[in-house]
Formats: C-alpha cells, structure tokens, sequence
C-alpha cells in the first residue's frame, strides 16, 4: 500500500461509515426510545427520506462544483425563492392562463432560466470585477432576497395546478419524482465533474489557480458557468418543490446556503478548492437528513438536531485536519 | 504632472470614497426629505443601528485578524435569551456578568479552535452558527422569554434610557468604538491584529503569538456581541430565540462596506463605524422617502459591491479584474 493510502480510502469512506453508523444508532436507539412503532430501517421510510433531501440535495451539487473551483455561493437561498416565485407567478400571467396545463413547461422554462442567469450575474461579477466571490454573494444574497420581495411584498405568492401537482406527487418505481430529480442531478454533476474537460479543469483551478492561468486554462468564464450552474440547480430544486407546495413565502430558502455548505463540507469538499466530490456530497446530503429524521424519531426536538449539526461539522473538519497533517511540522499550533 | 495629480485624485477617491459616498447620500436624502437631518431621526437612526454596530466592532477585529465570524447573530440571540431568563431567577444585578460570562465562554471555544487548533474559521463558525442555536433553543425550551416585572425594573436603562439628553445605547456604542478604536491603532495588540492578518507566517516569524492573538479577537468579538445583547434585552424586555437570526451577514457586510477586506491586515474602527452609519441612513432615508423596506436590500447589495470594486480596482490600478 502506499504512504496515505490508508488516511485517503479513511477519509473517501468516512461519510459513508458515519451514515451506517447514524442508521445503527437510531435503530437501536428507536427501539427503546421511539413512540412510533415502525422501525427506523423501514424501506417506506428511507424512501420518504431520499425525497426530503431532494431540495438541499440539488443545490448541494451545484455546490460542490462551485467550492471545487475555490468559490462559494451564499445566494443560493434566494435564487431558491425567486425561482419558485416565477414558476407559480408566470402561470397566472394571461397568455399563460390560456394555455391550459401547457403553461407548465413554459413556468418550469422560465424559472430555469432566471435561476441559471442569476447564477451567471454572479459569476460575471466575480469574475469582472475580481471581487471575492464570498462578498459578491452575500452581497446578491441580500439583493435577490429584495427582488423577491418586490413580487407581493410580505404576501405569500400561491398558484395550484393539480395536474402539476400530480406529477410532483407522482412515484415512478416507486420512487419520487423529486428523488428522480436528485439522483438525475447527482448522476448528471457526476458525470461533469469526472468525465469531461471543464470538470478536470475546475478541479486544477481550485487547486491552484496560478497553474492553471499558466497552463492556458481560462478562469473566468469556467468560473461563470459554474456559477451558472448552481443557479441553474438552485432553481431546478425549486421548481421540483413547489410543484407540489404550490405557495411560497418570501423568506422560503433562508439559511439555505449554510445548509448546503455545511452538507457539501461533511462530503469532504475542500472550502479553500481543489478537492471533493459528488458522491461524498450526496453522501452529506444523506447525513444530514438522516440525523434530522434519526433525532426526531427517539423524539429530540429541533434544538438538539441543530446542536448536533453544528458540532459534528467541527468535528469533522478537525479530523480531516489530523488526516492531512504531513509530519510533524503541521502539527505545530 | 497631469497624470500625476489625476492619480493623486484616484487614490484619494479610492482611500475616501466611502467618507464621500456617505457625505453624497447625507446632502441627497436632506435634500429629499426635510425631516431626515434632524436630531431626532439622527438620534433614532443611530440608536437602531447600535445593536448592529456593537457587534461590527468586535467582527471587525476578527476580520482583520484574516478570519470570519458567522456565529455572532445566533450568539446574540443566546446572551439576549440568558440575560432576560437570569434576570428573573438572579436579578439583573448577577445576570448581567453571568450572561457575559457564559457569552465569552462561547467566544473562548471559538477562538480555541480557530486560533490554537488552525481550523477554517469559515466552518467553524458556521457549525457555532448553528450549535449555539441548538443551545438556546435547549436553554429556552423554544418559548419566547420574558420578563415578569417590566415596569418595575431599572434594567431597561441599557436600551431606552437617556443620559445627557443622548440614548444609552448611543453612548455605548460611541465608548466601545473608542475604546477599542484606540486599541487597535495604538497599543501593540493591535499592531499584532494586523500583523497576523497580513501575514500570519512573517508575524509568526518576527515572534508574534499568532493563536493567542487570534484567540483575543474572538474573545473580543464575544464581548461585543454579549454587549449587543445586553442592548437589545434591555430595550424590548422580552424576545424570540431568533432575535439574532441573519445579523452575523448584516455585520459582515457593515465591516466590509467599511473597507475591511476578508483576506485580513486592513479595516479601521472608525471606518467599520462609517459603514454600519451607512446601512443605517440608507435604510432610514429610503423609508423617509416611502419606499417599502425591502428596497433597502437591493440599493444594498449594488453598494457593497461598489464598494468592494472599486477599493479594489484602486489598488490594481485599473477597473476590470485581469483575469483571463
């Protein structure tokens, strides 16, 4: 084996060995603590799982391409919003309405785009003006948040259509329609992020920026169109919730981006580039929403889930610092 | 010469554009509005920026200091629920120390893993951000806290009190922005605040403690926002575990509005002062002017990256990034 092999296959796994471990614990733990008498293993259950992770989850994988090309997105929350608000607002307009149930590709189309052209303001702006991507976030982070706003001041903006929410509500082998979605983005960014060109190359810019500009990569516009992208998955994400929900709140998708960040991060992506992986993402994702369900099932409420979250994200990042230590010297405080 | 002067005029643009920024947006609101450059609403806009402003204060040491901190709106929500939930059982007298204690624990634990054990403070932050909201909410049960006795109680001269005729909560946050103003220009610890963020291994390197100082900025950051909460406790004498959900990137962007760059080694006092002044008038004229609140979002954000541009595009020399 060689030198780091074990630290490397220990650190790639540790996701995975934490969600058996959370899935042992709570079955255990649900037997004598639980009220319910399902058990927590119960396939139903996992199921319904898989779907609550769907709208973290997506965005997470946008995420993950993002923080590999050594930027963050804090806007993501409302980009989130926006889009659900174009996508239930647009079906009221008149030539819409007269469409029928046809508007309802045209809704999804247009929240799509909106969310990819948000994403790729941002990126334009990162990379034209050469502003930090963490301040160019939180700074549309609040801009985004006023547009949404500005739709139906603090009212709630709501839209059914029940044939759209039949397809939300729809199972296609039993699974979801916003579990397909998920899966269909994880395999999709997968696919990007190991298969093709403008994935190895965000890896190399994260990794060391310097290099690439020296090897001929172009920063800029590779950084855009991941900014592009995460929009783009911000709203996908959206449009595949409120498909269902049919009404949204103007302050719907806040705290979204530490969610997401804090997923991405357990998944072992890098935060300062260069490393991390869809698989470990979705992986993340997973943990979390299995400790949200886990605790809620031996009957925590909401504060401990939040304190656990926020504990285990430190933990994990302190051993992945002792993981990566390269001799002694690192180790120096 | 010509080019000469004319670079002049850009660096000093870029050194005061903020101060000119501000000045522009005083004489055009006052020319909108006639009640908005009046004592009283200077007063109430500097009394409702003072929560935030307190906390700016200790965020920009830590910023400066090369590193973030987002936990500071959940602390804040934590020290406004201790104080109000002590101030029953121990009386104000006991709960005040007790809740800044508890406060500076939490600051402590923060500084221990980011100063002494090297971990992203970006993370570590976020993770608090979440932890110390789990923990109010165990402290509190998830009910809003109150305080049995309002009338009754001296405890609200922190928040709605006068002295010489100017708020409390003013003359707290002027006293804590000098003091630790001075601190920061002129005592070695803030020479090592800067030092450390402009080059944490030469500052290592000429003998500068770098954990411990780091460490100092948290505990610091910590003491603002138990002040913070102490305002903010006193002046609505009851609150919701969220009171502080969302402030830490309010604060932040305050401090970065005011010239602080997160890579750490710039940012002054009085700037981040100017800064948090900013969002408060900017705020309080668009209202005076009837616009709904949430336009203030928007004029926001193209500020901040204004800003953020152009402070950089005078240090590089032109406008757009060189990146390819």
């Amino acid at each position: 084996m060689q030198p780091g092999a074990l630290s490397k296959a220990l650190k790639n796994g540790a996701i995975w060995g934490f969600i058996v471990l959370e899935l042992i614990f709570f079955s255990v733990a649900g037997e004598f603590m639980s009220l319910s008498d399902t058990a927590f293993m119960d396939w139903e259950n996992m199921l319904l799982l898989l779907k609550q992770s769907a709208p973290i989850g997506i965005i997470a994988m946008g995420m993950t391409i993002v923080m590999v090309n050594g930027n963050i997105d804090l806007s993501v929350g409302a980009t989130f919003a926006i889009a659900a608000i174009i996508l239930l607002d647009s079906m009221t307009w008149p030539f819409m309405a007269a469409m029928g149930d046809w508007a309802i590709p045209f809704a999804w189309l247009f929240a799509l785009i909106v969310g990819t052209l948000l994403g790729a303001l941002n990126g334009l702006l990162v990379w034209k003006t050469g502003v930090d991507a963490f301040i160019v976030t939180l700074g549309s982070m609040l801009g985004y948040r006023g547009i949404v706003f500005m739709f139906n001041g603090e009212n709630p903006t709501s839209h059914l259509n029940w044939t759209l929410v039949d397809f939300a509500e729809a199972e296609f082998l039993g699974i979801a329609t916003a579990s397909w979605f998920l899966l269909a983005a994880t395999g999709a960014m997968w696919f990007l992020m190991t298969k093709t060109v403008h994935g190895r190359n965000a890896y190399a810019i994260g990794d060391n920026r310097e290099a690439a500009v020296n090897a001929g990569i172009r920063v800029g516009p590779h950084m855009m169109i991941n900014f592009a992208i995460i929009g783009f998955l911000a709203a996908l994400s959206a449009v595949v919730f409120y498909s269902e929900s049919g009404s949204v709140n103007p302050n719907d998708g806040q705290l979204y981006e530490l969610w997401v960040i804090t997923a991405v991060v357990l998944g072992g992506t890098k935060i300062t580039g260069g490393a991390g992986s869809v698989i470990g993402t979705f992986g993340g994702v997973i943990a979390i929403q299995l400790l949200r369900k886990g605790l809620g099932h031996i009957g925590a409420d909401t504060s401990t889930v939040n304190l656990v979250i926020g504990l285990i994200l430190i933990a994990v990042l302190f051993l992945d610092r002792q993981l990566n230590v390269k001799g002694k010297e690192a180790l120096k405080v | 010469m010509a080019t000469l002067s004319k670079q002049k005029i850009g660096s000093v643009l870029a050194k005061q554009g903020i101060l000119i920024a501000f000045a522009v947006f005083i004489v055009a609101f006052t020319l909108a509005n006639n009640k908005f450059l009046t004592v009283d609403n200077v007063f109430s806009v500097v009394r409702s920026s003072a929560i935030l402003g307190v906390m700016a204060l200790g965020v920009t040491f830590v910023v400066i200091s090369g590193n973030l901190d987002l936990s500071v709106g959940s602390m804040m929500s934590f020290s406004t629920i201790v104080v109000l939930d002590l101030h029953d059982k121990i009386g104000p007298f006991l709960a005040i120390p007790a809740m800044f204690a508890m406060t500076l624990c939490l600051g402590a634990f923060i500084g221990i893993l980011v100063g002494y054990l090297r971990l992203n403070s970006l993370i570590v932050t976020l993770g608090m951000l979440s932890a110390i909201h789990g923990l109010t909410l165990t402290y509190s049960g998830g009910q809003n806290m109150d305080i049995a006795d309002k009338e009754g109680t001296w405890f609200s001269v922190f928040g709605q009190g006068t002295a010489l005729g100017i708020p409390v909560p003013i003359l707290i946050f002027a006293l804590l922005a000098a003091v630790l103003g001075l601190m920061l220009s002129r005592t070695p610890f803030g020479r090592k605040v800067y030092a450390v963020g402009g080059n944490g291994t030469a500052a290592t390197f000429s003998g500068i403690r770098r954990a411990r100082t780091v460490f100092m900025c948290y505990i610091l950051s910590a003491f603002c926002v138990a002040t913070a909460g102490l305002i903010q406790a006193s002046r609505s004498l009851g609150s919701q575990n969220t009171v502080g959900q969302g402030l830490e990137l309010e604060v932040l962007a305050a401090v970065i509005l005011g010239g602080a760059s997160l890579m750490g080694g710039s940012g002054t006092i009085f700037k981040t002062v100017i800064g948090v002044l900013i969002l408060g008038f900017i705020q309080n004229g668009l209202l005076l002017l009837g616009l709904q609140f949430y336009v203030q979002y928007v004029v926001t954000w193209v500020i901040i990256i204004l800003a953020v541009w152009l402070d950089i595009a005078a240090k590089r020399g032109r406008l757009w990034s060189p990146i390819a």
